[in-house]
């Protein structure tokens, strides 16, 4: 961004922390841009004439006399077609050596959708995985993040879901991905022959922290602009939100401000809900879908990240590495879409629901079994048949690796029903169980 | 003269005005940038400075923008033209709203200046009223709606004039009121009110009384809540807070519902717009939207904005109460509300309380409790409000500021317990933590005993006594095992799961599981208490499931079918040939 010739520049600043900078200014709007020796920054504190900049690089090497230049706006991006297929930075500069992009220049984070404008959504996403399409139904318009360790093939799971599920865009924003991540994504996209309708905003972690972020509202106003202009259905990856919120605690630190729980900032759960509301259906058609991860220290929900995200999200997705099948499978238990039951039986089969459900009860019986069987008591033959049906239902539905049609799912279900159950012990409206049933 | 103010710092949507005269705690601001007028709220004042919440972004605003104080606090506008209305948290219409996207700055009237009320006199000239009297009515959505003598009118007043029965706007003079000193006062259908300060315009408050039927059985049955009584659910997410929050909502037998959707998700609020539409009141027939206002501050709308989305809600209710008419206020979730409380606190450097909550939380949050209750007006007529807020604790975990000062004001405790939620032991209350102090109310067992019949509330112990039972013998087995313990403990378990999965659980999707009227819930009690005295014999614990799956299976076919239907009364037989099976004597 260059200077322009009537900008003022400031060459005095009087503190320096490691995230922020602040000086002596007039005539600066909040949430305005500006550059520190060429460096950029956010303006956010302005008390009488002192301004407070947030560095996005960091503050490193920058001394008390650099020249500072302010933009007179907040943070843009320049929207268009040409985006499709490219990689930025989190200001939304090409990094893969492309040519600029040339379109209609809009502020990132803009308004709120008014909730009265909204359509409720309706269109199942499809992606294969049975833990996710019986079990915790998909639905266009939904925000739902992944909850997993580390070590855990998230990223992986998520490129599935993104080629399988059919949308018309795909943008993937990278919050501290390793190199070799971002790699991965652009391998498995570009394999796939889908770069058309990919386009990536990343921030490895050899990028500064604070530039972070900026990449969800990136991300997410590119995905504004395909979803209204075009009426587009558009699928946001988001990896990895921990990451976005550390930096949220950096700068807020940085500030000085009161830590609330787990050294978060105590605005986390408005920080977050930003971000993840900008998921809607438009009445027009267009979509935005948002899939992110959370990645959890040991399995710990209860942190402030996984927290504050659970009660925004529609739901969770937990991965977990299943030993008695040597697969990782999606927890039943814990997972959940809280929109399943605006497809399932609707979209679906109509014995979706009651089937999922009389499924996971079973899979929890057998789970009281393995308890019982742990502390060394004798099973019953009831227990033994859950054991033997939690161990099928694994490897046949909750693997990731798993990939069927929801009809194909019910059947498989009603397979193992059959297989080891009668009717009356598995519980489902007779209805059903007199059409279904494998005899 | 009106007070100005110039900005002189902004942190996030707090913002610091310097100012040139008299300013009131809470007091509404508008601040100019760019062309928006920004509303905002006056929080702390320490000298010259203010410090004023913004109740939109703040995004460009300068050091040097001028700000115009009003006089007022934040307060609502009342009166006939707001049922079946969607508003934001300080009363905008929504509807009104141009554009897909909210746009800064742009305020909406939250009635209707041009629609005709036909009005109907209930006083005559020459009466003496007082502040709430009502003057007369007009009809909105079947409901009979009062106009009222404003609110803050102080000492007697005589009526000069008041107009005759015929069609006006909500701005036409229905009333000329004399003062006791001979000044005259025009009043028309449209009230105000500061969301923040409670209505006191009723003769006394006594203890509520009256069962509220909501048609969950675990609530109706279990832990029931009462007309004008207060409830919270709290639960970790997953739980089905909102589940249970919408089918009381659209159960529950009350005038007004208001719901306040504070701080929680969109597409949450987009079920209830798309959903609401579309539904029957059970008990009159009309459309469900009619009696039912939203107030929806989603979590991504402006934070100050989401603290005043309560109060307005609340101040609507106490509205509906002075008119005599029976209020059901929800509000998803109270955590939300407490958390922008947090993040201000947090943003004017307070010293932080518990879980960096400000200190003064646990009487805010009693504060807003008590604005509910069951009232006598001052003309012996009696108005209600319910209020049940869901509270969403850090981690699902019960001990932190929100949930326990909300435990020590609100009457009935639905806890949602996760284990339950796992196992989809939908809706997901526990039992035997969750309780109605209503029970132990005299008043309340009297209205039982008359409505019902003498013996429910004793066969309402007895289940929670039993559940309990069945929890310490499943730990029993699970320490000695299931032969370690004598066959008689297996039937007491099971008959506990009995209860468990007949009463307990409710499919809050299946179109004749989800409502269960009051006296279909007195059926299944009974049915099932008496299977509870029945003796069965066993010689094997190995048939005692068995035998109980069975039955639980019948008994949910039997909730899933019409009452009465010859389908009922089918798997009613089966129950009674089952039960014969293995009946002792």
């Amino acid at each position: 961004m260059a200077t322009k010739a009537f900008q003022k520049i400031y060459t005095k600043i009087n503190q320096i922390t490691k995230a922020t900078c602040s000086l002596k200014a007039t005539g600066v709007g909040y949430d305005e841009l500006a550059t520190v020796n060429g460096k950029l920054a956010q303006v956010v504190k302005m008390v009488d004439d002192e301004v407070t900049l947030q560095v996005f690089e960091g503050t490193g090497g920058i001394p008390t006399n650099a020249e500072v230049v302010f933009l007179g706006q907040a943070p843009t991006l320049k929207v268009s077609e040409q985006l499709t297929g490219r990689f930025f930075n989190a200001f939304g500069k090409p990094i893969d050596g492309g040519p600029e992009i040339e379109g209609e220049e809009v502020e990132i984070g803009g308004p709120s959708v008014n909730p009265v404008r909204r359509k409720q959504p309706s269109e199942l996403i499809a992606t294969g995985i049975a833990g996710i399409d019986l079990n915790n139904t998909l639905v266009s318009g939904q925000k739902i993040p992944f909850f997993a360790d580390p070590d855990q093939p998230f990223n992986e799971v998520m490129a599935n879901v993104a080629l399988r599920a059919k949308t018309d865009k795909i943008i993937l924003g990278g919050m501290g991905m390793t190199n070799d991540d971002y790699l991965y994504f652009k391998n498995v996209f570009s394999n796939a022959g889908a770069l058309d309708r990919i386009i990536s905003f990343v921030n490895t972690t050899e990028n500064p922290p604070v530039e972070r972020l900026l990449i969800p509202d990136m991300a997410l106003t590119s995905a504004e602009y395909f979803a209204v202009e075009k009426n587009e259905k558009v699928l946001v990856l988001l990896t990895d939100m921990t990451s976005y919120a550390d930096s949220l605690a950096i700068v807020s630190n940085r500030m000085d401000q009161i830590p609330s729980k787990d050294s978060m900032p105590g605005s986390l759960y408005s920080d977050l809900a930003k971000i993840y509301e900008k998921a809607v259906q438009f009445p027009a058609g267009g979509s935005i879908t948002i899939i992110a991860v959370t990645t959890l220290s040991g399995g710990d929900i209860t942190n402030a990240v996984p927290d504050n995200t659970g009660y925004i999200t529609e739901g969770q997705l937990f991965l977990r590495r299943d030993s008695d099948i040597g697969k990782v499978i999606v927890d039943p238990f814990r997972s959940l879409s809280r929109l399943k039951q605006l497809v399932s039986g609707k979209k679906t089969r109509k014995d979706h629901p009651q089937v999922m459900n009389a499924a996971v009860r079973l899979y929890a019986d057998a789970a009281n079994a393995k308890t019982k069987m742990e502390n060394g008591f004798d099973l019953t033959n009831y227990d033994e048949r859950t054991l033997s049906f939690a161990k099928d239902y694994s490897n046949q539905l909750l693997a990731i690796d798993v990939n069927l049609n929801t009809t194909e799912m019910l059947d498989v279900t009603w397979g193992l029903f059959a297989k080891y159950f009668k009717v009356e012990e598995v519980n489902i409206k007779k209805e059903l169980s007199d059409e279904f049933w494998k005899k | 003269m009106v007070t100005k103010g110039t900005v002189s710092g902004v942190v996030a949507n707090m913002v610091t005005l310097a100012v040139d005269g008299p300013v009131s705690q809470g007091e509404i601001c508008y601040i100019e940038t760019g062309g928006d007028r920004l509303m905002a709220e006056v929080i702390k004042i320490i000298g010259e400075n203010v410090f004023v919440q913004v109740f939109e972004s703040t995004r460009g605003l300068r050091i040097g923008a001028k700000a115009d104080f009003t006089g007022h606090m934040l307060e609502v506008t009342l009166g006939p033209g707001m049922l079946s209305k969607n508003y934001d948290g300080l009363q905008n219409d929504l509807d009104k709203m141009t554009g897909v996207f909210l746009k800064r700055g742009q305020y909406t009237y939250p009635l209707d200046k041009e629609s005709k009320w036909h009005f109907i006199p209930l006083a005559k000239k020459g009466d003496q009223v007082i502040a709430s009297d009502w003057l007369g009515q007009v009809e909105e959505n079947f409901q009979p709606l009062k106009i009222m003598v404003p609110f803050q009118c102080e000492g007697t007043y005589t009526i000069k004039s008041l107009a005759k029965e015929g069609d006006y706007t909500i701005e036409d003079t229905i009333a000329v009121l004399t003062d006791k000193d001979g000044k005259d006062l025009e009043v028309n259908m449209i009230q105000k009110w500061p969301v923040k300060v409670a209505m006191t315009n009723y003769k006394n408050k006594p203890r509520p009384y009256k069962l509220l039927e909501t048609g969950v059985r675990v609530i109706d049955t279990l832990s029931p809540i009462v007309e004008g009584g207060t409830g919270f659910i709290p639960g970790a997410f997953g739980t089905g807070k909102t589940v249970l929050q919408h089918a009381i909502s659209k159960q529950a037998e009350a005038d007004i519902v208001i719901i306040a959707a504070c701080g929680e998700r969109a597409n949450e609020v987009v079920e209830i717009f798309t959903e609401f539409p579309e539904l029957v009141d059970p008990h009159t027939g009309r459309m469900l939207m009619e009696r039912t206002i939203i107030i929806a501050n989603t979590s991504n709308m402006p934070v100050a904005a989401r603290e005043a989305s309560v109060y307005t809600a609340m101040t609507m209710a106490e509205f509906y109460r002075s008119m005599g008419l029976k209020v059901l206020l929800m509000a998803d979730s109270t955590s939300r509300w407490a958390q922008a409380l947090r993040e201000m606190s947090n943003r004017m450097e307070e010293l932080p309380g518990p879980d960096a909550f400000p200190m003064d939380i646990s009487s805010i949050i009693s504060n807003f409790y008590g604005r509910a209750g069951s009232v006598s007006l001052n003309n012996d007529e009696t108005g209600a409000i319910t209020f049940i807020g869901t509270v969403s604790p850090a981690g699902g975990n019960l001990k932190e500021p929100v949930t326990e000062n909300t435990k020590k004001v609100a009457r009935c405790f639905y806890a949602l317990e996760q284990d339950r939620a796992d196992r989809k032991r939908y809706p997901a209350v526990n039992p035997i933590d969750s309780y109605s102090k209503y029970l132990e109310y005299p008043e309340f067992e009297e209205y039982i005993k008359e409505h019902i019949n003498g013996e429910w509330i004793n066969k309402v112990h007895e289940v929670k006594t039993r559940l309990l039972r069945g929890k310490e013998i499943a730990e029993q087995i699970n320490i000695l095992g299931d032969d370690g313990v004598p066959v008689e403990y297996h039937i007491t378990f099971w008959k506990s799961e009995l209860i468990d999965f007949v009463i307990l659980q409710q499919n809050a999707f299946d179109a004749i599981d989800a409502v269960t009227p009051l006296k279909r819930q007195e059926e299944i009690l009974n049915l099932i208490i008496d299977i509870c005295h029945t003796e069965f014999k066993f010689d094997d614990f190995l048939n005692v499931m068995d035998y109980f799956k069975k039955m639980i299976n019948i008994c949910q076919q039997m909730n899933y079918s019409e009452f009465g239907s010859d389908k009922y009364k089918d798997y009613k037989k089966q129950l009674e040939s089952l039960i014969s099976e293995r009946k002792v004597g």
